[in-house]
């Protein structure tokens, strides 16, 4: 497509129809909790908008994200809007390599200096700029210099994010997430392992359409987004509010799609949208096909205590500590209370008897 | 330290700890009043003092109608906050999931939102406690630091619980999850030193009051 084509013109080109475009239209702005009036100015916008800039940088990564993308079983509006919006640059997309490829990285960085969105997933490794480099370049360097002219950075995936599976114990790399390297650009995190396509399409059809970021939660997620937990729009909810559990993967209240509480679920403490939005085009989410929620949309999701434990469970062994206490205890009480035995009968040794004569002397 | 380390080490080395110092505590206390031994009583046994001490350790349980009438309130109040503390530790399932990891045994649990409702009488039970002590002119004479200091370790895991389980609050709800633990470990912690520890001498002073008039044979 021609760099003066506006999105509206190249996805009619692709054969979407303007009630398909204004269906996609709607369903962004009641994901994003916009009121219906929004529709039209989303619309409007997203139509005349022309194809900004994206740089895609993949760090240490599984591709999982891209794979999320932009392998849905058939094109949907959001594949081909990100088809449309991107990409100046992308690793695993791209056709060219090595140093034509960075020749157009640093083309499209010049052209659209200042304009552009940063798109990166995958950690950045500290430890040692060798674990990890594009054509001779660390990945440090690479994310600092093209950092400079964005006007936004999406941290895609929990690795860009919080630093994912790369910063797992012991982070053998000292990976980082991009926030902890960049601190004057407005960064979007958009967090999951991997995050759903239509929360990062969304992201970008904010930006196109208000030109400013989402609002954000602490952790520099969407708030439209990421706003509830799994656990609080989970459809299996009420069988843990009425304590009807799953006690294993194939026991009766497997079967009847009980909560997943016990088998270790994350779910209350988990943020996103699955839940709502679900995954392969609305069909369903990990709970729902029978597997408790591993946590991905949080920091340090793989550390937190093991995937199969009840959340309320203790993360060490408490059993053996109590044994030791009570053992101690008894020990320490017994000699203690023998001290005091004896202590007494010293005293009571020690006892002066005091005879009617002894009181008479003194008189 | 991140929020999920945070709830990392509050579920991890910080309940290594507070398990340690508070199974320490009760047992060395327990062991040392227990060793110091009752004086061998040369009067006739009249009745068993076995069966007296027994006894009495769940006849307490009634108030007698003197004391029923002369402080109504809080006797009422304090077994309104006393139950409903029992039912808000030990029949929510995630606390019994923590017992069952740690003892190996398992009881059935009460539907959420009736725990949810226990806490918030629970809640008003001890508040009012508070109040009546503060306003009692007597009571408010003869509390000194360690009675506020136990009231609030005990409100503390009731109210960051019912904050943690509806997600209210200016801090994020993993964190919010990991204060009400901490507030946990913090009850355990004071708890052999102070006057919580009643929790378990109470058994032992009912006993040794039943079992003095069990041997004279009478009632106690």
């Amino acid at each position: 497509m021609s760099k003066d084509e506006t999105l509206g013109e190249a996805l009619r080109r692709q054969g979407i129809s303007r009630r398909g475009f204004l269906k996609f239209c709607a369903a962004t702005a009641s994901l994003m909790a916009l009121p219906p009036g929004m529709v039209p100015a989303i619309a409007a916008a997203l139509e005349k908008a022309r194809r900004p800039s994206v740089i895609w940088l993949s760090f240490q990564e599984c591709t999982g994200c891209t794979e999320s993308l932009t392998r849905s079983h058939s094109p949907t509006v959001e594949g081909l809007i990100f088809d449309t919006i991107s990409l100046d640059y992308h690793h695993t997309l791209q056709a060219a390599s090595g140093t034509a490829a960075e020749a157009a990285r640093e083309a499209a960085m010049e052209e659209n200096y200042g304009k552009y969105i940063l798109v990166v997933d995958g950690s950045i490794p500290l430890g040692n700029p060798g674990f990890s480099t594009i054509a001779g370049i660390s990945n440090k360097n690479m994310l600092l210099d093209t950092a400079k002219g964005a006007a936004a950075i999406i941290s895609v995936g929990t690795c860009a994010a919080y630093g994912g599976i790369p910063h797992a114990k012991p982070n053998p790399t000292g990976a980082v997430p991009v926030s902890e390297l960049i601190k004057d650009k407005p960064i979007i995190n958009i967090p999951g392992c991997p995050p759903i396509p239509v929360v990062i399409t969304g992201v970008l059809a904010h930006f196109l359409t208000f030109g400013t970021i989402p609002e954000l939660d602490e952790l520099g997620r969407p708030m439209a987004f990421y706003g509830n937990s799994i656990h609080d729009r989970c459809y299996r909810r009420p069988f843990y509010d009425k304590g009807l559990f799953a006690e294993t993967f194939d026991d009766e209240g497997a079967k009847k799609g009980w909560c997943l509480y016990k088998l270790g679920c994350k779910g209350p403490t988990t943020y996103n949208a699955c839940a709502t939005t679900k995954w392969n085009e609305g069909t369903s989410f990990p709970i729902e096909a029978g597997h408790p929620c591993l946590g991905c949309s949080q920091p340090d999701f793989w550390d937190g205590g093991g995937f199969y434990k009840a959340l309320s469970m203790p993360t060490e062994d408490i059993t053996r500590t109590a044994v030791y206490a009570v053992g101690a205890g008894a020990a320490a009480g017994v000699a203690l209370g023998a001290l005091n035995r004896a202590k007494k009968k010293r005293i009571e040794k020690a006892h002066e008897k005091v005879t009617i004569n002894d009181l008479e002397k003194g008189d | 330290m991140s929020e999920a380390e945070l709830l990392l080490w509050v579920r991890g080395p910080a309940l290594q700890i507070a398990t340690a110092i508070f199974l320490l505590g009760v047992v060395v206390r327990l062991a040392e009043i227990l060793m110091l031994g009752r004086k061998k009583d040369l009067a006739e046994a009249r009745g068993s003092a076995v069966a007296g001490g027994l006894r009495t350790i769940f006849s307490r349980f009634v108030p007698d109608r003197g004391t029923l009438q002369r402080s109504t309130f809080n006797v009422v109040a304090g077994y309104i906050f006393h139950i409903g503390f029992f039912v808000v530790l030990f029949l929510f399932t995630p606390h019994i999931l923590l017992f069952q990891d740690v003892l190996n045994v398992s009881w059935p649990s009460l539907p959420t939102p009736m725990v949810d409702a226990t806490t918030i009488v629970t809640i008003i039970a001890l508040l009012a406690v508070l109040a009546h002590r503060l306003q009692n002119p007597v009571m408010r004479f003869l509390s000194g630091f360690q009675d506020y200091l136990v009231w609030l370790v005990t409100i503390l895991p009731l109210v960051t619980g019912y904050l943690a389980f509806h997600r209210i609050g200016a801090v994020p709800p993993p964190t919010l999850i990991a204060i009400h633990i901490l507030s946990v470990e913090l009850l355990m912690v004071i708890f052999p030193f102070t006057k919580l520890m009643h929790a378990f001498t109470f058994f032992m002073a009912r006993y040794y009051n039943g079992a003095i008039s069990g041997y004279r044979g009478v009632n106690s």
